[in-house]
């Protein structure tokens, strides 16, 4: 009976201890970072770099004594471009390794499979690549490009300068493209443009002969009018695409191509001389001239190791993401998710282009848009950009059904708020 | 007197044309100095009047402008001329010409030029470069000048045109004439005489000038212009059949060279190897790979890399072929199910093995110039890149086919697949014959890789895309027979190019693939089906 009940005492003085540290350790153990991108599959090709980049932050940030005395400590999972993996992964990070944040997810797809877990979980999600716009949701905070941060400049820059009156909107087939070409074409009818002067293509994931399609372009281009494409091609299917353009003689300086899914990553792998002049349309790129992106490249090749290593417009809405992040978690003393949530709009931070991001209420940043012009070393020249920063816009306003729809977290709480009917549309 | 008086004459004249040159020197410097202030426009004011200074230098400058490589020193806001000799940037001061040393990373900034830009410094480079005496150069300039076409140009390209003795930069010059009279406000018999001119050549670009003179004020030039059009319009249809059909064979070769060595490991082996695309992505990896040494140690070999590359592709993948078969498929012969688990998590392995050597990112393969650019034939435009593929593939099918048929290797492995028990009693040592055959497959897989590196992206996802249509070609055209893996994939390729056009990309794969569906359901064994007792085994 001792025996037992001596055991029963040291068992609860066991627990109690154990509880407390691990309160002990919530509290002032390590900030835990999630990263939730793909490392293997096929969209390790673009993930696994910004994987490094959080990396390179929070080695960063560590240096300079971690975020009030605290340091931080990266979880690293691989969901394996498997989007329903994603959901799974972003769960164990949540719970079983009780990560504060995590920065992560590049398709649409895979974005839209980690929401309702981060919604169920109450976490925090940074989501840093251009996307087709048309959500806001209370947990993630966009600091990729929405519609009008990116495709709408690019296709006023080329009305404006190189005087284009004909637009053939490729893309690969699903939701980023369809989305982003349904706006551009709202918006070009609305610019005056008339029906057979947009054509519409989509092409598979990963479709590799154009030889129709670029030959379509050609024809379509051969109307006498200013012919340019707004490609929404995406990944791998670039390359070949770009190829055949070359090979069939298409230059830039006849039918320019303004690609939003084309950074330096991807040229990378690709002989760019047949493509000086082609265009993209960025908020950040790695010829960009500035104190902070001068800072930020040496860093990256010190930390890769490589040279060779290019800068993306992803990972500078990474950077921008997890310095917003690092404030707003100073600005509340505490890593908890609502405090940290409702810190975060109205959080500036320095971009990489030598301006100011700001956090919004519709959880979307401002930040500039370039449209730069590619050149034979694989980089971007840029050839113009907006006067000012753009406010990312979360519902399009081209868009019939979006257009009466807004996004406030800070007043209206609310995600998609009905400005007609007055009414919060769903959480 | 007189003598004094010429000697006077000509030391005066010496004096002046001196001091002239030495003005416009100084003018052309200026205007050099400053290219890198204002914005595009002004840009291209002085790109004009470079041109116009009729100075030397002015067209290397305007090229190198349009390159992008003339750059302004940071360190001492130098204006230079950058270029790249092996990885490093050298300058050279952009007037004098005197090397000012090398250029440091992000040490130099690129005077900024845009396309319009580009096409102002390409119409400028054209009036420079006229009259050089390299036909070459002229065909580019009269090219340029048809593009972008310039009124004021048309006396200096009618002159040219009297001096032309180079048919081919005759008939260009002839086009850019035809070009310009319309752009400018030439008389109406002019312009019916140019697009006359223009109507005969009936390509794409003479379509881009007459489609807008459609809505010319002249009723007379609108009604030329219509029916011009009218005819180009047809003539284009006759020959886009024949373009889709061209399409349809280059597809049917990519198809052909992915799938024939599926034709041997799964055609007439039955082994259903879904690691094939993988030895597929191995080829184009050692490409790479051969790219990279001939890159860096023999420049001068690099039109031939693609040659070298071969015969180790088809050793590398043979020898990862060879390895798979004696270490995992073997075990499973006669077991469909578990080879097909067995050898799909071989191809993730192969995968993530080259993506943790090579990185997850794309390899550039660069192409040769013997595989670069086009050629047209009447109004067909033919590219070198898909004209080599084509050859690569039917020299690769005629090989295989005279290994199969011709050699006593080939004939041990129909023996082995054929008939095993019998081919084993006849003293075949079958164990050895399967690790051949199934080596040949994957070394010719690996052949295929160093094709399809020309066209497609070499990263470690390059197998995947290749998996489901190799299957569909061997399936389609009947496993074990290798005519029926040529025939599968020329006909789905040349279905799929006449249907794209109308359906769409993303449809028409959808319908070749039901097409193929109920194809299989009346002939279960393909095209060409094996007929005896092979079948059965």
């Amino acid at each position: 009976m001792t025996s037992f009940r001596k055991l029963l005492i040291g068992a609860s003085l066991g627990a109690t201890l154990l509880s407390s540290t691990a309160l002990a350790a919530s509290e002032d153990g390590p900030i835990k970072v999630g990263v939730l991108h793909s490392l293997s599959g096929t969209m390790a090709i673009s993930e696994t770099t910004l994987k490094d980049a959080v990396l390179m932050l929070i080695d960063e940030q560590n240096k300079k004594g971690g975020i009030d005395g605290r340091m931080l400590e990266a979880v690293v999972v691989d969901p394996a471009s498997d989007w329903p993996l994603f959901a799974e992964k972003a769960r164990e990070l949540i719970e079983a390794n009780e990560v504060d944040v995590v920065f992560g997810c590049w398709t649409s797809v895979s974005r839209k499979s980690v929401l309702p877990v981060f919604e169920e979980l109450n976490s925090i999600l940074f989501y840093p690549v251009q996307y087709e716009g048309e959500e806001s949701q209370y947990n993630v905070f966009y600091t990729g490009a929405a519609p009008n941060q990116q495709a709408i400049p690019a296709v006023d820059y080329l009305m404006a300068n190189e005087g284009v009156e004909r637009w053939v909107l490729a893309g690969t087939d699903y939701v980023y493209p369809r989305t982003t070409n349904k706006i551009l074409e709202a918006y070009l009818m609305d610019q005056g443009v008339a029906a057979e002067d947009i054509m519409v293509n989509y092409t598979p994931f990963g479709h590799s002969d154009w030889q129709t399609i670029v030959s379509d372009i050609k024809t379509f281009g051969s109307a006498g009018k200013k012919t340019a494409v707004v490609s929404t091609i995406n990944g791998d299917a670039n390359v070949p695409f770009y190829k055949e353009l070359g090979n069939q003689g298409i230059e830039a300086t006849d039918i320019p191509v303004v690609a939003f899914s084309v950074g330096e990553e991807e040229l990378a792998g690709l002989d760019t001389t047949p493509l000086v002049g082609h265009l993209a349309a960025w908020n950040y790129f790695m010829s960009v001239d500035s104190p902070e992106n001068d800072a930020f490249i040496d860093t990256w090749l010190d930390f890769t190791g490589n040279d060779d290593s290019v800068t993306n417009d992803p990972m500078e809405a990474t950077y921008i993401g997890f310095n917003m992040w690092v404030k707003a978690v100073e600005e509340a003393g505490t890593t908890d998710p609502d405090a940290v949530i409702a810190a975060l709009p109205g959080i500036e931070v320095p971009n990489l282009t030598g301006g100011t991001s700001v956090m919004l209420p519709n959880h979307h940043i401002t930040k500039p848009v370039l449209v730069g012009e590619i050149q034979d070393d694989g980089q971007f020249s840029v050839v113009w950009e907006t006067d000012g920063l753009v406010a990312g816009d979360a519902w399009s306003d081209f868009l019939p059904e979006s257009a009466v729809l807004t996004s406030d977290w800070v007043d209206l709480k609310c995600g998609n708020y009905n400005t007609q009917t007055e009414t919060c549309g769903g959480s | 007197m007189t003598h004094l008086r010429s000697y006077l004459f000509t030391v005066l004249t010496c004096v002046a044309g001196l001091l002239a040159t030495m003005a416009t020197a100084q003018d052309f410097d200026a205007l050099v100095a400053s290219l890198p202030d204002g914005n595009f426009d002004d840009r291209a004011a002085v790109v004009g009047q470079i041109a116009a200074s009729g100075d030397d230098r002015a067209v290397g400058l305007l090229e190198a402008l349009s390159d992008g490589e003339l750059q302004v020193l940071k360190s001492d806001g130098r204006l230079v001329i950058v270029t790249d000799v092996k990885g490093v940037d050298i300058a050279a001061d952009a007037l004098t010409g005197a090397e000012a040393g090398v250029v440091p990373r992000r040490g130099a900034s690129a005077i900024r030029v845009n396309n319009s830009l580009r096409r102002t410094i390409g119409a400028a480079i054209g009036i420079l470069t006229l009259s050089s005496p390299d036909p070459a150069r002229r065909l580019t300039a009269a090219e340029a000048a048809f593009r972008a076409p310039d009124p004021d140009q048309l006396d200096l390209l009618q002159t040219a045109i009297l001096d032309e003795t180079d048919p081919r930069v005759s008939a260009a010059l002839k086009s850019a004439i035809a070009a310009t009279t319309l752009a400018g406000d030439s008389t109406v018999a002019d312009k019916l005489a140019a697009i006359a001119i223009l109507k005969t050549q009936a390509n794409q670009a003479a379509l881009g000038i007459l489609t807008p003179l459609v809505a010319a004020p002249d009723a007379q030039i609108a009604a030329a212009a219509a029916d011009a059009v009218d005819q180009i319009e047809r003539t284009q249809k006759l020959w886009s059949g024949a373009q889709n059909v061209l399409f349809g064979i280059s597809l049917g070769s990519v198809l052909l060279l992915a799938a024939i060595g599926l034709a041997i490991t799964f055609g007439v082996m039955g082994v259903i190897n879904m690691a094939h695309g993988e030895l597929v992505m191995i080829g184009a990896y050692t490409t790479f790979a051969v790219q990279e040494v001939i890159r860096n140690s023999f420049p001068f070999l690099f039109d031939w890399s693609l040659l070298i590359a071969a015969p180790l592709a088809f050793l590398m993948a043979g020898a990862v072929g060879v390895a798979i078969e004696r270490g995992c498929v073997r075990f499973l012969y006669g077991r469909p199910l578990e080879t097909l688990l067995a050898t799909w998590g071989v191809s993730l392995i192969l995968q993530q093995t080259v993506r943790s050597i090579f990185g997850p990112n794309n390899r550039e393969v660069g192409n040769p110039s013997w595989m670069s650019g086009a050629f047209d034939i009447g109004h067909l435009t033919i590219t070198y890149n898909r004209l080599w593929i084509f050859v690569f593939a039917l020299a690769v099918f005629a090989i295989l086919l005279f290994v199969m048929k011709k050699t006593p290797i080939g004939l041990q492995m129909r023996a082995v697949t054929q008939n095993r028990a019998m081919a084993a009693s006849m003293g075949i040592r079958t164990g050895w014959v399967d690790a051949m055959t199934f080596g040949l497959g994957a070394g010719i897989a690996g052949l295929a890789g160093v094709a399809l590196s020309q066209i497609d992206n070499v990263s470690p996802n390059l197998g995947q895309s290749y998996i489901v249509d190799s299957f569909m070609v061997v399936v389609f055209g009947g496993a074990g027979n290798i005519w029926g893996t040529l025939a599968g994939a020329f006909s789905i390729g040349i279905a799929n190019k006449f249907l794209e056009p109308y359906s769409g990309a993303v449809l028409a794969k959808i319908i070749v693939l039901v097409c193929i569906i109920l194809f299989i359901q009346k002939r279960p064994r393909g095209l060409f089906a094996v007929k005896g007792r092979a079948v059965d085994g």
